[in-house]
């Protein structure tokens, strides 16, 4: 097991108006290591991303993330330290075209950090074919590779992707699985992500993160990260 | 017959830069943000009072008009700051907010400046073609509303600002989440439009008799040109100009001003009724 942090969450409480969501939610994931967050409908997985990238306040808790505190920092500030956020339902510009949402990734890691333009045509070659296609347009697969090259080409620490197979084709979301496992391999990307399907978190996950209620309630790892125990925390 | 097609020409760009001038800023405010800039007149007001103030005081027409240009800018993003940034999600609120602001910088002006201000008069200059005789300032600010859709073009669809303000017009979270200092982008571009008020102010300082209520001149003009060209400046709010100074000039032409104006409006009136969200509805849809 890396021993080297990337995020430590720490009993962290968030909601919406006076409803809390998460309530006391730790966790730590290390550079480089992919994560999934698992668990039924409704539990908070996503509002637990939504809080990481910072567009939802955090009530109480802290989110440490390399060695600083960016609990009081906003979303744009988190992007530019390194978040790569992905969200639920890709949310790409859809009046833009795929270049144009690509250079507002550009953004991710702040003016002076690397940026990859060529590494994400290279790894979603479909985006290079549409570059002045109108984002609106496209189908949910190519959308779902534009809306992960769009936090790729900032290079960022840390990616946070909130259902990334949901609604796109099967063989795009192998796809998407083997570039993900790259970004790691090749660019040392650490990788969180929210997932309901089976097939990907297998495909892709070292670790587990078992959410219930708002609250971590278990963690797999190695050879728990199974088939057996992944079905079982999932409504199928 | 040329020297007739010209004067037709000439009375279309006449009533087109007008719309465009007094358009521009507030469809700018309105497209980006959501807000309906009640002030705008004001901006208007203030930069032809800046412009008449430095002419007065000795400074070149044109660089009395940059700089007032500039000035209305500058305390659009002081306005942005100190007031509108705390109603982006109370629309309603925000108009109340900004006519409020009109009410109190108009009587304001009253009181301390006073109901009238001289004037500078229009540059002179004239050419004739045909019969007809026009004037060369009209023609210039037919120029000057061309570049100002050329330069917001150029602003919003080929800069890295305007990448990142058209992201943030079209999801403001998710450019947050990538990055965007939003709150920085919604000043610049409050400032822009209020800017090109002042613009539109500057241009027409010299052709009318300055009060503290001239901004009302301009308001209703801009806002039709708003409401049926809809949120896209280049798509709507052109079209829009282009639409209504057809109208307008065919009738100012058989019947007269007074027709001309009502004529317009009753169009107006038409094109929502047929397009409630305006113009760029269609062109948009058509253009993806």
């Amino acid at each position: 097991m890396p021993t080297d942090r990337i995020l430590d969450v720490s009993e962290l409480w968030a909601g919406y108006g006076a409803t809390p969501i998460l309530q006391g939610v730790s966790m730590s994931v290390s550079r480089g290591e992919i994560v999934g967050v698992i668990g039924r409908n409704g539990v908070g997985k996503s509002t637990l991303m939504r809080c990481l990238i910072g567009l939802l306040q955090t009530w109480r808790g802290t989110i440490t993330f390399m060695g600083q505190d960016v609990t009081q920092l906003e979303a744009d500030a988190r992007a530019r330290a390194g978040f790569g956020y992905i969200p639920q339902g890709r949310d790409v510009f859809p009046q833009m075209s795929v270049e144009e949402n690509l250079q507002v990734g550009e953004l991710i890691g702040g003016p002076d950090g690397k940026k990859l333009p060529d590494l994400v045509y290279e790894y979603f070659p479909r985006l290079r074919e549409r570059r002045r296609q109108v984002a609106g347009t496209m189908s949910g697969g190519e959308q779902q590779q534009l809306a992960i090259g769009r936090a790729l080409i900032g290079n960022p620490s840390l990616m946070i992707l909130d259902e990334p197979s949901e609604g796109v084709q099967p063989s795009i979301v192998q796809h998407i699985c083997e570039a993900l496992k790259s970004f790691r391999n090749e660019l040392g990307t650490t990788i969180i992500f929210v997932e309901q399907n089976l097939d990907t978190i297998l495909a892709i996950a070292q670790r587990c993160y078992i959410m219930e209620k708002g609250t971590i309630t278990r963690s797999l790892a190695g050879d728990d990260v199974n088939e057996d125990n992944v079905r079982a925390q999932l409504l199928l | 017959m040329s020297a007739e097609l010209f004067s037709l020409f000439y009375q279309f760009a006449d009533v087109f830069a007008f719309l465009i001038l007094s358009a521009a800023g507030l469809a700018i405010v309105f497209g980006m943000m959501g807000v309906i800039n009640m002030a705008h007149g004001e901006f208007i007001m203030c930069g032809a009072y800046v412009t008449v103030g430095l002419v007065n005081l000795g400074v070149p027409l044109v660089i009395a008009q940059i700089l007032a240009a500039l000035t209305a800018g500058l305390i659009g993003v002081a306005v942005e700051f100190l007031i509108v940034r705390r109603f982006y999600k109370r629309p309603l609120d925000s108009l109340l907010a900004t006519w409020g602001l009109s009410l109190i910088v108009t009587q304001s002006m009253l009181l301390i400046v006073g109901s009238a201000v001289r004037g500078i008069g229009t540059p002179e200059g004239s050419f004739a073609i045909g019969g007809y005789t026009f004037s060369s300032y009209r023609l210039v600010l037919f120029g000057c509303a061309v570049a100002v859709l050329a330069g917001l073009y150029i602003v919003f669809m080929k800069t890295r600002f305007g990448v990142i303000a058209r992201a943030t017009m079209q999801n403001a979270a998710m450019a947050k989440a990538l990055g965007a200092r939003t709150g920085r982008i919604y000043a610049i571009s409050f400032g822009i439009g209020t800017g090109l008020a002042g613009l539109c102010g500057a241009l027409y300082a010299p052709t009318m008799t300055l009060i503290p209520t001239m901004g009302a001149t301009f308001v209703v003009e801009s806002f039709v040109t708003v409401v049926i060209g809809g949120a896209n400046v280049l798509l709507g709010t052109a079209p829009a100009a282009v639409f209504l100074a057809v109208i307008r000039m065919t009738l100012n032409a058989s019947y007269g001003q007074i027709i001309g104006q009502i004529g317009m409006l009753f169009a107006v009136i038409l094109i929502i009724r047929v397009l409630p969200e305006g113009l760029s509805s269609v062109l948009v849809r058509r253009g993806r």
